[in-house]
């Protein structure tokens, strides 16, 4: 039997969950289709990075307006989702590094963004106590920080839950069609039929947006991420390196997250991947020459997410160029974590109200259909 | 000491030298494949020959003769051709057959055609209260002190819960002078009754006269209370006492040790991290691979032989060892094939091998009070959660063991779930009126085993990669 909702969503990361959620508090009635259970990909098990340093300027007014959202978490979904405000800081390991991020900030301040702040060699010390003398500075936002991801979208997609989205897990959405101007989706036995559809299908995202005729050049990859047994504490921040790809953090209980972006093979209809080790030891071997209080750390368990990454390395955010009532919500290419709150507020702004004061033009799916006839 | 491989590649790797490993490997090699075992321990024979080439306790009979019988296996696979490496620890196997060791402090590579999985049994968590205490420890690290160092407890010791290794222990730590005060039989009165229609088979089984000789040998010595319904240790930072209920009575004791063992589970870790499908075992109370008959699993190339492939015993694992290791052959060099015994004749033999299990494991299936844990028993060890915590997650939305890492944390200390896991699965079933194959289990990864830092970092990539390392 069909059943009706005011919109449908599809994918139970943290972008879905984050949509539900807002639009429950919009004072609307979604339904999240969710193939696995919520958070079981990328959103699941990324790095946990809040981060709106080193980002692309097109994501950086999402990304500021993401971040208002983390620092009030908790009273939104009664959970702490271990959030911590530590800074992120990026170190530049030789000169020329650092004019680039020189350069960087000169260039986010002449746009107005004010988040990125140029630190030199004992500031940085300062603040990575841990890192090599060598290095000559770096740039740092103060407010960034980390969360528990797989906590943080279980959290989500409760509290959504408990203001009355409809939440089915365990069942993929199929033979997604538009019929008697409604969206219909068949979920196992039941079929649910809204005026909106939000397509957050993480890395299955790129299939359903192709099915529905607005192919995007999208890949599935998924990054490895490794953690270490509990070390005695030695940093606050969530470090990331200018030039190599490196990204590293200290939990409160000791142990250490290393990642940076090295990838496995997905195999995503088995819902599994094959690590790439040989790069996992070139994330090793950069955290023993830039910490050696790591030397000895042991790594007790390595991973990937599987995750949608477009060619421009930008989230396709917005609605369709081509349906009335579809929305696309997907392709964060490997920093959608921290844009979660942030794009499931804007995304219920533009699904009750039309428009969003949120800059996010230059990521519609457009972008990648101007070019053709 | 050989740092790595002698080779990058091999037609067969067999992963652990107890008695299944040792069978494949020998078998393997003997056929002309080029052949690797790799075993973590420093000397062959897995837990049931531990120490079997080094042992201490030179008086045969203190181990029996079934221990002794390890001696000829580890002859046979020393002169089949196979290269054997000690002290390797396998962290990681992947679907492209390639395998990620651990030796001597640096780790390394290498690529199979084939690999035969013998990486055995655990003993199965015996999450009581005061598990965790010191003083507490499970049957079977008491059994690895006894065979590779001969010590046995000397201090009041009580031994708690039930099957063949508990008496096979008991009757070693007694044979070499130790000390054992009590022993607590957990084994349910009505599983003698549901275990009764398989004791023909077991009598006629090689378990049977030997397994009788033991029990007898040690309720000469000790008192034995059979009937134990609850089991608690206690004691202020270390254990002091044991405390016990049995047709009614419950009495403390005091004890400087407690032995725990209700019984082994296959290690499922490597093969589960692989990706290797397994299922719920509902007579045996684990997970157990989905293997052919020749212990083929889910992933190709990969077969799973001895306890890992469900518990059978030393002498079913040496069987199917030959059984994956003739099948390889098979795959691999079928002429060779031929002169290998025929695989019927294996198959008669792992017939007569498994006589009477079903038997064992009707008999000693552990009560549910003793593998589901209430109130403030600790489940997870690692991260310190109790079995209240675990009910408390799902009340708000934990539906299986991966969903309560967003909760709690469980299985994600370095232990990898192997202490918690079975638990963790069965409460959760228990609680949300499931089966625990609906319920599932972590999803592993490796490392299986804890690597270090230094140690990655030192994988050799390239030549130029080496030398930065060694600069570094």
């Amino acid at each position: 039997m069909t059943k009706l909702a005011d919109a449908i969503i599809i994918g139970g990361g943290i972008h879905g969950c984050s949509t539900a959620l807002h639009l429950c508090l919009a004072g609307m009635k979604p339904v999240l289709i969710e193939k696995d259970y919520a958070g079981r990909h990328a959103s699941g098990v990324n790095a946990g990075g809040v981060r709106q340093l080193a980002r692309h300027v097109a994501e950086i007014p999402l990304s500021i307006r993401s971040m208002g959202i983390w620092e009030r978490i908790e009273a939104l979904v009664d959970d702490s989702c271990g959030f911590e405000s530590h800074g992120q800081v990026l170190v530049a390991e030789n000169a020329a590094e650092f004019d680039a991020c020189r350069a960087r900030v000169a260039e986010l301040n002449a746009l107005g963004f004010t988040h990125e702040e140029l630190i030199d060699g004992p500031e940085l010390r300062r603040l990575v106590p841990a890192v090599a003398e060598t290095c000559p500075g770096g740039v740092v936002s103060r407010r960034d920080g980390a969360a528990e991801p797989a906590r943080t979208t279980t959290a989500i997609r409760r509290k959504a839950e408990a203001l009355g989205a409809t939440v089915v897990e365990g069942v993929a959405a199929t033979n997604i069609r538009k019929q008697d101007g409604l969206w219909q989706v068949d979920v196992g036995a039941d079929s649910y039929a809204a005026p909106v559809l939000v397509n957050a299908a993480g890395a299955w995202a790129g299939r359903i947006a192709a099915d529905l005729g607005e192919p995007v050049p999208v890949e599935t990859v998924a990054p490895m991420l490794m953690i270490t047994s509990r070390v005695p504490h030695f940093i606050d921040p969530v470090v990331i390196l200018r030039g190599r790809k490196l990204s590293f953090k200290q939990f409160a209980n000791g142990t250490v997250l290393i990642g940076g972006g090295h990838l496995a093979t997905p195999d995503q209809d088995r819902n599994e991947t094959v690590l790439d080790w040989r790069s996992l030891a070139i994330s090793a071997r950069t955290v023993f020459e830039l910490f050696p209080v790591m030397r000895s750390a042991t790594i007790v368990r390595a991973w990937a997410g599987i995750e949608a990454r477009t060619k421009d390395e930008l989230p396709v955010f917005g609605p369709s160029a081509r349906h009335a009532g579809l929305y696309h919500q997907f392709g964060f290419s490997l920093h959608g974590f921290q844009l979660g709150p942030g794009a499931g507020a804007v995304m219920t702004e533009l699904i009750a109200s039309g428009g969003t004061q949120t800059r996010i033009g230059d990521l519609g799916i457009e972008r990648f259909h101007s070019s053709t006839p | 000491m050989n740092t790595t491989a002698r080779r990058e590649s091999y037609d067969v790797v067999v992963i652990g030298a107890g008695p299944a490993g040792l069978a494949a490997a020998t078998t393997a090699a003997e056929a002309g494949l080029s052949t690797l075992l790799l075993d973590e321990n420093a000397g062959p024979g897995g837990q049931v020959w531990r120490a079997i080439a080094s042992t201490p306790v030179t008086e045969r009979d203190h181990l029996g003769a079934d221990y002794w019988a390890g001696a000829k296996l580890v002859e046979a696979v020393r002169s089949s051709g196979a290269e054997i490496i000690h002290r390797a620890t396998v962290w990681s196997l992947d679907r492209n057959l390639e395998i990620g060791v651990s030796l001597g402090g640096a780790s390394f590579f290498v690529k199979a055609r084939r690999v035969i999985l013998a990486t055995g049994a655990l003993e199965r968590p015996f999450p009581i209260p005061g598990w965790t205490l010191p003083g507490v420890m499970t049957a079977g690290a008491a059994q690895t002190m006894l065979k590779s160092s001969g010590l046995v407890p000397d201090g009041s010791t009580v031994i708690a819960g039930q099957g063949p290794l508990l008496w096979l222990l008991a009757a070693q730590i007694l044979r070499l002078g130790g000390r054992i005060d009590r022993i607590l039989d957990t084994t349910e009165r009505r599983n003698y009754f549901a275990a009764l229609p398989h004791a023909f088979a077991f009598m006629t089984s090689p378990y049977f006269a030997k397994g009788f000789a033991l029990m007898r040998q040690v309720r000469a010595k000790v008192p034995v209370v059979s009937g134990v319904t609850e089991l608690a240790a206690a004691g202020d930072g270390e254990l002091a006492t044991v405390t016990y209920l049995s047709g009614g009575r419950r009495e403390t004791v005091p004890a400087e040790l407690l032995l725990l063992h209700q019984g082994v589970v296959p290690n499922v870790n490597l093969a589960m991290a692989t990706g290797i499908e397994h299922r719920w075992d509902d007579l045996q109370l684990c997970w157990s691979p989905v293997l052919d008959r020749d212990g083929n699993t889910s992933v190709e190339g990969i077969a799973i032989a001895g306890d890992g492939a469900g518990i059978g015993g030393a002498e079913a694992a040496i069987v199917r060892g030959r059984i994956a290791a003739r099948a390889a052959v098979e795959a691999l060099a079928p002429t060779a094939a031929a002169r290998l015994a025929p695989m019927a004749t294996f198959r008669g033999a792992l017939v007569k091998a498994e006589r009477g299990r079903i038997f064992l494991d009707t008999l000693f299936r552990p009560a549910p009070q003793f593998r589901i844990p209430s109130g403030d028993t600790i489940v997870c060890r690692c991260e310190e959660v109790s079995a209240k915590d675990i009910l408390d997650a799902v009340a708000i939305g934990a539906t299986g063991p991966n969903q309560l890492k967003a909760y709690r944390r469980t299985g994600m200390g370095p232990c990898q779930g192997r202490l918690c896991g079975l638990t963790v699965t069965e409460l959760m079933a228990q609680a949300r009126g499931k089966t625990p194959q609906e319920i599932g289990y972590y999803r592993l990864r490796a490392p299986v085993k804890p690597i270090t830092l230094a140690e990655l970092a030192a994988v050799p990539k390239t030549d130029a990669d080496v030398n930065a390392v060694v600069r570094g």
